[in-house]
């Protein structure tokens, strides 16, 4: 776990000064919301990166200047009080947010040297690129099969039915689901257990390689022993995929993150490494965030 | 791995274009289907507007009519009684339309000359002339309808090219109308007699007023019925019913009633009202009867509707101060209830209004030529009078029945207009 | 006394006595009347009120809905013998008489001076019987009234009392669902056994030819009719499916537009125009099948070569199928808004367009609901009857050539039925049989489809 840390920490470097992030020294002993965040937001190897990012739900500004990296195989976390917006930052990085009329996102996010709002910019495509697991496991009212054959269906990712298996067998391996459905894969997914039905939504997402899995409070819906299998989970996945992972608890950003940003009322307050943040955080806010004094 | 990403951008890349092919074809689908769906609402209406606008105006025929006394009271007596009773008042226009084409002889041709002017002017003189005995001796200039043949060929729906063996009118009487036309003694004028008159076997003389009054004792009487007891039902349903068997059995029944064919209703009302408890046939009441059995289920599902949104804050408030169930019921949620209860009850009755299967079977099909007085006069329904008229074989019929058909629909769409206003004017979030 | 008037004497007697119980309860209060009396005065006023109108207005109506059988039972037993001994059903032409006679109506023989007698009979019966009622009723509310008024005291619960019979009331009302219910089924049923006796079931069930002609000689040829449904199950089922085949698609596409792909302001322009077919009268959809829609198939069907009946199933289905149209469409509606939004979060979260989301998963999601409005939906087609009669045909022809004639069970019911009739002929009672089939046949749809419906909405809530 450690070294991995190292890795991640090795891979931040400085903007330069009066950019973005206040790079030195804690941030002034204030509790109003900060227009700067602290820390550094830029990683070595950016998979995506969003600059000055900002948020409406018709009148109501919900994200405000966020700008944010998310680093090849890193998982980044994001924390905060309900409500911070940081679900919010989370839907914008595959425009789920297109799905919500009023909803209207100004800035730029990059994946991969491609602007994700530009208008030549396919949904479609995205979504198959940067894949997303929610809140509530929502599979399919299908077979555990079909959850997990139909993103490769519809994007035509198999040549053939037996392709079709692998993917389905490689992504439920991958999920460390294989060995407790093999047996019934005609069996309807919402017939699995809480903990095994995230890990189903999660194999559904896999089975198309995007390149960034989002998963917005993956946990929060399951029970500890679950929570711990998705975690397990989440970790092993690193090596492949990049994960931006949104949670209300702090130990499981401790557990499973290399960076860890903290929102608050629409900002992003303080971005650092996951270690430096829990330790060491430079803002009074994130500070009383991690000490208890509010959430 | 890494190569498996950049390929899923990349065959996913190749199939957009077809994936998105599909996807407007699915959208446009679906617009297809809501244009299709308005489409028949307009071609409906157009083709039953275009049909029946020409049934408000009637072809009438100026006549001099002189009241010769020696036809209506050869005698002198001047007994007014009398003279209602014997005397032949078509003889008056009879008189007048050979004064006016005095050429015409011969038994045939002169009958079909009489033929112009609806026999139901008979009356009109008559009324005329008993309403006003002075009348008689003097001449006067009259606007009297013309038959329905003439009414058609004025309104143009006989094809005068077609040949006269083929034509329901021979080009003798074209001859006489068009004469007649160019005297400026042909009109067209609105047709009062349409909205009040009863039916009748001749089309110039049939109106809608029997079946409008008709309908409205119908649905009085199911008004009368429905609500109370529908509203009644709700409120047990919604706010002292316990769960239990009985509750159980009464919502089963009530959701399958409201999906039962309404014919079958008819053969209830048959069945129990006219052959069991022997109550007159094609009456009102009996239909009033059978509509609310049939409206009921709607009533009482809106009107629990309606209870459910009063918040139960409300009946805890009026509890927690010691009303009684009841009370807390008829003075705090009833009234709060009622507007939803009303448009739910209105929509029952548009849907009673234009109801006629049930109706049938009840002897509401009758040939009723009297405008009823009562629910228990024998009676026939709008509904009802248009489906006689559809099948009947005269042309002018048929524009009768498409004009009673706007009748109705202008009467569903003030209903309809008024639920909706209703619902819009005590509309509550709570 | 005639019967408005009756009612309106007893009005008078139950306003009379709400407020002689009012006044009643305030005297015996005394002057402290606030803390004496158990309940408000008024309570103690609709106390009395019930009490002189309800038992009065039972027996009023029971004793309406009874004299006529009562008073036409008295009338048979009073005839010679050889009319008493005569056939049900001719025996019921003499009543018919009697009765017509009585009431100065035109009767349709030479009157018998039997007749004539038992016509006057008739008269005085009715008379007595009107008379006895009167009275009966106008005592029953003065003597309830005054009974109810002895109860008056302080320490009477005149609140619970009212509310207890409220309360009555209200089960009463609430009953008349299952009355109904009770009611459609003896009185098809009834009919219905009499017809079996005369026609076994399976020659009904399963026969393939009906011609419900009866004779008017009992020894002409082919005098029993022939009365096989299945050419009008046939028909029924011929002219449903040409209108599912119209309604479901159209119905089921506009739904899922309207839900998912337009915006508010073509939803809600779009949705009211669709739901003023659900408010048109049947009878209106008939005349257009049978004046517009049936011309232009049969003259179209004419360039084209082909044969089409002018009364053809095409021309009623599709009409029938346009009816349809708002229901299926509001069904679906209701059933495609239940699929909750995480089902779509996760479909678009992994790239699916918006068609590959309804297809593959709102509408799989959505089938049973949508089963279960398809089932509501052909249970109103089947059950559907002034389209048809207006622009189906008559002769129950077996075929399954949509351009053909063809008969259905409802139209049968209702050519049978209209007109004068012998109630006791098999042709008549073949209607109950055909009205107890179409009966049972909706109702068993109707309790699968809202059985499925109930079990869809319970999975998502």
């Amino acid at each position: 776990m450690s070294d991995i840390n190292l890795t991640t920490a090795a891979n931040a470097v400085a903007l330069p000064p009066g950019m973005i992030g206040v790079n030195d020294a804690r941030a002034p002993e204030k509790t109003e919301v900060p227009t700067e965040t602290v820390g550094v937001v830029t990683v070595a190897e950016p998979r995506m990166s969003a600059r000055n990012i900002n948020v409406y739900y018709g009148e109501k500004q919900a994200i405000n200047n966020v700008s944010l990296d998310i680093g090849k195989n890193e998982v980044v976390s994001m924390i905060g009080p309900s409500g911070c917006g940081k679900s919010t930052f989370l839907r914008c990085l595959n425009r789920m947010n297109d799905t919500i009329d009023i909803c209207r996102v100004e800035g730029e996010i990059m994946l991969d040297e491609e602007d994700i709002y530009h208008k030549n910019m396919d949904v479609v495509l995205l979504r198959a690129r940067v894949g997303m697991v929610f809140q509530k496991p929502n599979p399919f009212p299908k077979s555990i099969y079909d959850n997990i054959a139909y993103g490769p269906k519809i994007h035509g990712l198999a040549r053939s039915k037996a392709d079709l298996d692998e993917i389905v067998e490689s992504s439920l391996r991958k999920a460390g689901l294989w060995d407790e459905v093999k047996d019934r894969l005609a069996e309807p997914g919402t017939g699995l257990s809480g903990g095994q039905q995230q890990r189903l939504c999660i194999a559904r997402t896999i089975a198309v390689s995007p390149e960034v899995i989002l998963m917005d409070e993956p946990c929060s819906a399951l029970d500890p022993i679950a929570t711990a299998r998705v975690e397990e989970l989440i970790d092993e996945l690193r090596q492949n995929y990049t994960i931006a992972i949104v949670t209300h608890s702090m130990q499981q950003a401790a557990r499973v993150s290399q960076r860890t940003a903290y929102f608050h009322l629409g900002t992003l307050v303080e971005v650092g490494n996951t270690d430096d943040i829990f330790t060491n955080p430079r803002h009074k806010l994130t500070e009383d965030y991690i000490t208890g004094r509010f959430g | 791995m890494t190569d498996t990403a950049i390929d899923t951008a990349s065959v996913v890349r190749q199939s957009l274009k077809k994936r998105y092919r599909a996807e407007r074809r699915f959208r446009y689908m679906g617009l297809g289907a809501i244009l299709l769906g308005v489409a028949f609402v307009l071609v409906l209406f157009v083709s039953i507007g275009s049909k029946g606008y020409t049934a408000f105006v009637q072809s009438q025929i100026a006549l001099e009519i002189y009241f010769d006394p020696d036809v209506i009271d050869p005698e002198g007596t001047r007994n007014m009684e009398q003279i209602g009773r014997v005397a032949d008042f078509s003889r008056l226009y009879k008189n007048a339309l050979k004064a006016r084409f005095p050429d015409v002889t011969g038994r045939r041709e002169v009958r079909e000359l009489y033929k112009l002017i609806s026999n139901g002017s008979t009356y009109r003189l008559r009324d005329m002339v008993m309403s006003n005995p002075d009348l008689i001796g003097t001449r006067q200039t009259l606007w009297l309808v013309a038959d329905d043949e003439i009414d058609m060929l004025n309104k143009g729906f006989i094809d005068r090219d077609v040949p006269e063996s083929n034509r329901r009118l021979s080009d003798r009487t074209i001859g006489w109308v068009d004469a007649i036309d160019e005297g400026g003694s042909l009109r067209k004028a609105f047709n009062w007699d349409f909205l009040v008159n009863g039916d009748s076997r001749e089309p110039e003389q049939a109106g809608i007023g029997g079946a409008v009054v008709g309908s409205l004792f119908t649905l009085l009487v199911t008004l009368m019925l429905s609500f109370p007891i529908g509203v009644a039902a709700a409120i047990y349903l919604e706010e002292f019913a316990p769960k239990n068997q009985f509750t159980d059995l009464i919502e089963v029944n009530i959701n399958n009633l409201a999906a039962v064919p309404s014919i079958v209703f008819g053969l209830l009302g048959l069945a129990v009202f006219l052959n069991f408890f022997g109550m007159p046939r094609s009456a009102p009441l009996v239909g009033g009867l059978v509509l609310t059995l049939m409206t009921l289920p709607t009533i009482i599902i809106a009107s629990r509707a309606a209870l459910k949104s009063v918040p139960p804050s409300i009946r805890e408030a009026a509890l927690g101060i010691g009303a009684s169930r009841v009370q807390s019921v008829f003075h705090h949620v009833l009234p709060q209830a009622l507007p939803g209860m009303m448009t739910g009850t209105i929509i029952g009755m548009a849907q009673a209004l234009g109801e006629s299967a049930p109706l049938l079977m009840i002897g509401m099909v009758a040939f009723i030529v009297e405008v009823p007085g009562g629910p228990l006069d024998p009676a026939t329904v709008l509904p009802v009078q248009i489906y006689l008229w559809a099948d009947s074989p005269e042309r002018a019929f048929l524009e009768r029945s498409s004009a009673a058909i706007m009748v109705l629909l202008s009467f569903l769409v003030a209903m309809n207009a008024l639920a909706v206003v209703l619902r819009k004017r005590f509309e509550k979030r709570w | 006394m005639a019967l408005y008037l009756i009612i309106l004497v007893l009005l008078a007697f139950t306003a009379f006595a709400y407020n002689y119980g009012r006044k009643r309860a305030l005297a015996v209060a005394g002057t402290e009347r606030k803390s004496r009396l158990h309940s408000l005065p008024h309570y103690y006023g609709a106390w009395t009120a019930i009490w002189c109108s309800l038992p009065a207005l039972l027996v009023l109506g029971l004793w309406l809905a009874t004299q006529n059988t009562v008073i036409t039972q008295f009338i048979i037993d009073d005839l010679p013998r050889e009319i008493r001994e005569l056939p049900a059903e001719r025996l019921g032409l003499v009543v018919n008489d009697i009765r017509n006679q009585a009431e100065g109506a035109i009767v349709s023989r030479e009157v018998s001076p039997e007749i004539q007698a038992a016509a006057d009979q008739y008269s005085r019966l009715k008379t007595t019987s009107r008379m006895a009622m009167t009275v009966l009723v106008l005592c029953l509310g003065i003597g309830g009234g005054i009974l109810a008024s002895r109860f008056i005291a302080p320490q009477f619960r005149a609140r619970n009392a009212v509310e207890s019979v409220i309360r009555a009331l209200l089960i009463l009302c609430s009953s008349i669902a299952i009355l109904t219910t009770i009611g459609i089924v003896l009185s098809v049923l009834f009919e219905a056994i009499r017809f079996f006796e005369k026609i076994p079931i399976p020659g009904f069930l399963f026969g393939l030819e009906w011609s419900p002609q009866t004779a008017i000689r009992e020894d002409q040829v082919g005098s029993t009719g022939a009365f096989g449904a299945v050419p009008l199950f046939a028909g029924t089922l011929l002219i449903s499916f040409i209108a599912m085949v119209v309604a479901v698609p159209i119905g089921l596409m506009s739904a899922i537009y309207l839900s998912e792909y337009a915006g508010p302001r073509l939803r809600a322009s779009a949705k009211p125009v669709l739901e003023i077919l659900a408010g048109i009268p049947t009878v209106v959809y008939g005349f257009f099948a049978a004046l517009t829609v049936a011309p232009i198939i049969r003259d179209g069907g004419g360039l084209l070569g082909l044969d089409v009946s002018s009364e053809s199933a095409l021309a009623a289905g599709l009409v029938m199928g346009i009816m349809i149209i708002p229901f299926v469409s509001s069904l679906s509606d209701d059933v495609i808004n239940a699929v909750p939004q995480s089902l779509r979060d996760a479909s678009y979260g992994i790239g699916a367009t918006q068609s590959e989301t309804i297809r593959q998963v709102i509408l799989p999601a959505a089938l049973p609901g949508i089963a279960g409005g398809v089932l509501l939906a052909v249970s109103r087609a089947i059950g559907e009857t002034m389209i048809v009669v207006m622009a189906a045909g008559l002769a129950a022809n077996l075929t399954p050539n949509p351009l053909e004639s063809v008969t259905t069970v409802t139209v049968q019911i209702v050519t049978l039925l209209v007109g004068d009739q012998e109630f006791d002929s098999a042709k008549t009672l073949a209607a109950f049989a055909l009205g107890l089939t179409l009966f049972l046949v909706t109702l068993v749809l109707n309790v699968i489809a809202l059985h499925i419906v109930r079990k869809y909405r319970e999975q998502y809530d």
